[in-house]
């Protein structure tokens, strides 16, 4: 049966692309929120890049490599909310324009 | 019966690393169990804990294994690194346990998350895999954001965890694609295998990849120590994080990056050291100009020295780019020597900050030098070792950077340095004019020495001294740990 298949390189441009994205995201958006979620999506475009790599050279290492990453972005979603969640609560504002108490 | 897989999982080289780790869990329960009163059990707990994972460490010397699918390594490097982490962290300890008293704000966690943060730092300096490697950075960025953000009431201490956290995190998520883009490349994580797939790869490597993948690891690491023009998030946290964690930030966290940064450079990518050697020497260069020259607009103590944290990270960095045994022993040496007379101006800060009337402005040691003469002569002291003047270790570990540097040939760095040494001098012996020439606005009032900041101060300013007159073991410590890295 023809199965048809995906070339590896267009894994790679998803990939790019996705991170690209996430790195905009992080330099215009101006909601700590957002810029949180844009760097979730460059996480994830690492984590596809992984995978695709991984089964070019043919092993898993690169897999495993994905499952480390997905456990520390978890713990990094419960830190980054909880301080967000800290100084909405002393502010009422997320945006990272407005909390400029030290300069710089 | 025999297990069917042989699981290479050698308990013993990363002893110290368990003890940190399982200290931490327990500090976690007794600070469950105590009574409001007793808090400061936890402190006493967790610096036992530091002393038994030194004494281990300090039994490590010498020893050489790897472990864990090649994955961690316990080598004199390592070794040193893990003595270094554990000192400082038992001084910012004992920084922290009078601090936390007095701002009422003493909890188990404080001291558990420190640890962790050590943890991470002991699993960074022995990571031989970029996956480990990975782990450790975390393990480490995670507990401090959470350290950044302890004054959970103060607006400063939040703004300072979240400028934190999010360029720690955008930081960490482009070190990930330089890992990726280096593996797709290599084909490997291992950092020894990754040297030898550079050296002799059949074919040709896809050299934009591999050059990307390096790029990308390079900036991950500069966030991580602050090298210009990645140094935005220092003078901002370092302000708005409680002091005894700003001092904490500047010693162990730092030194542990460097750690690796000096593996990843040295081990994985040293068969293309022509191509990284060039851009960190410009780096360097305008690291160390960039901090220096905006320290001297300072007003604030703390700012003052992050910007001169960022300064020094640029001398570190040109062991770095001297590298071999030279370059690698200077930048070791160097960092001993930060950690050490940075922790003890710290420790001052500290004991300043929490007087009545007291703060961090320039403007609030006018006159401290006469009213306590002991504090004014130990932040003397470190001022003194921190602008490189003789006879401290600033100078010694400065004269073992510039030495290597005009050894491999790179003058032009060296000179810059040596310039940017005598900006340095400018604003710390300003501190010193400020406190024996300038007359306080008011009586001073005394200040109280607590015990454990008074123990620090003078273990810092002993070895300040000490290593300055006789640097003779500690440069051998240096030399023997770069060896490692090279054998």
């Amino acid at each position: 049966m023809q199965t048809l298949s995906v070339p590896l390189e267009a894994y790679q441009l998803v990939a790019a692309l996705l991170f690209t994205i996430g790195l905009i995201g992080v330099l215009v958006r101006r909601s700590a929120l957002i810029i949180f979620m844009s760097i979730e999506l460059m996480l994830n475009a690492v984590n596809l890049s992984f995978v695709a790599f991984s089964r070019q050279h043919g092993q898993m290492d690169g897999q495993i490599f994905v499952f480390f990453v997905m456990s520390v972005a978890a713990a990094e979603v419960a830190v980054g909310l909880a301080i967000l969640v800290a100084i909405f609560r002393n502010r009422e504002t997320a945006n990272v324009d407005e909390v400029h108490l030290l300069k710089g | 019966m025999t297990l069917p897989i042989q699981i290479d999982a050698p308990l013993g080289m990363i002893q110290p690393l368990l003890i940190v780790c399982g200290v931490g869990f327990l500090v976690l329960i007794a600070d469950l169990v105590l009574p409001h009163a007793k808090k400061h059990w936890c402190a006493y707990l967790a610096m036992g804990g530091v002393v038994w994972a030194f004494a281990i460490a300090l039994g490590q010397w010498g020893e050489e294994q790897h472990g864990y699918a090649g994955m961690v390594v316990l080598d004199n490097l390592s070794t040193l690194f893990n003595l270094l982490f554990l000192g400082s962290t038992f001084l910012v300890m004992l920084l922290s346990e009078p601090f936390l008293r007095q701002e009422r704000v003493e909890q188990g966690e404080y001291y558990a998350l420190i640890l962790f943060c050590t943890s991470g730092m002991m699993l960074l300096a022995s990571s031989l895999d970029l996956i480990t490697l990975f782990l450790g950075i975390e393990v480490l960025s995670i507990s401090l954001y959470i350290l950044a953000g302890y004054r959970r009431d103060s607006e400063a201490s939040n703004e300072a965890a979240m400028k934190y956290f999010l360029l720690g995190a955008f930081a960490s998520a482009i070190l990930l694609y330089g890992i990726a883009l280096t593996y797709g490349a290599t084909g490997t994580t291992n950092l020894n295998r990754i040297a030898d797939t550079l050296t002799n790869a059949e074919g040709p490597l896809p050299a934009g990849l591999l050059l990307a993948g390096m790029a990308m690891i390079l900036i991950g690491f500069a966030f991580k120590v602050a090298l210009v023009p990645f140094h935005m998030w220092t003078p901002d946290v370092y302000e708005g994080a409680p002091t005894p964690i700003t001092a904490f930030m500047s010693a162990g966290p730092k030194a542990a990056a460097f750690a690796a940064f000096l593996r990843t450079f040295f081990v994985a990518f040293g068969p293309i050291h022509a191509d990284w050697n060039m851009l960190l020497s410009v780096i360097a260069a305008l690291t160390m100009t960039v901090g220096n020259v905006a320290a001297i607009a300072q007003t604030n103590v703390k700012r003052m020295l992050a910007y001169s944290s960022i300064a020094h990270s640029g001398y570190v960095l040109i062991g770095l780019v001297a590298g071999g045994n030279a370059g690698g022993t200077g930048a070791i040496f160097y960092l001993i020597a930060y950690t050490v007379m940075n922790l003890g101006a710290f420790a001052v800060v500290i004991l300043l900050e929490h007087r009545k009337g007291g703060g961090d402005e320039l403007k609030d040691y006018a006159g401290v030098g006469f009213r306590y003469p002991l504090i004014g002569a130990a932040l003397s002291l470190f001022m003194i070792s921190l602008s490189g003047i003789p006879p401290t270790v600033g100078f010694v570990g400065k004269l073992y950077l510039f030495g290597a540097a005009v050894q491999t040939g790179h003058i032009p760095l060296a000179v810059i340095g040596v310039l940017n040494s005598a900006i340095s001098i400018f604003y710390y012996l300003r501190l010193l004019v400020l406190m024996y020439m300038r007359e306080p606005g008011e009586v001073l009032p005394p200040v109280r020495v607590p015990a454990a900041i008074g123990i620090a101060l003078l273990v810092t300013a002993i070895a300040t001294l000490g290593f300055g007159v006789f640097p003779g073991q500690c440069i051998e410590a240096a030399r023997a740990g770069v060896r490692a890295l090279f054998s």
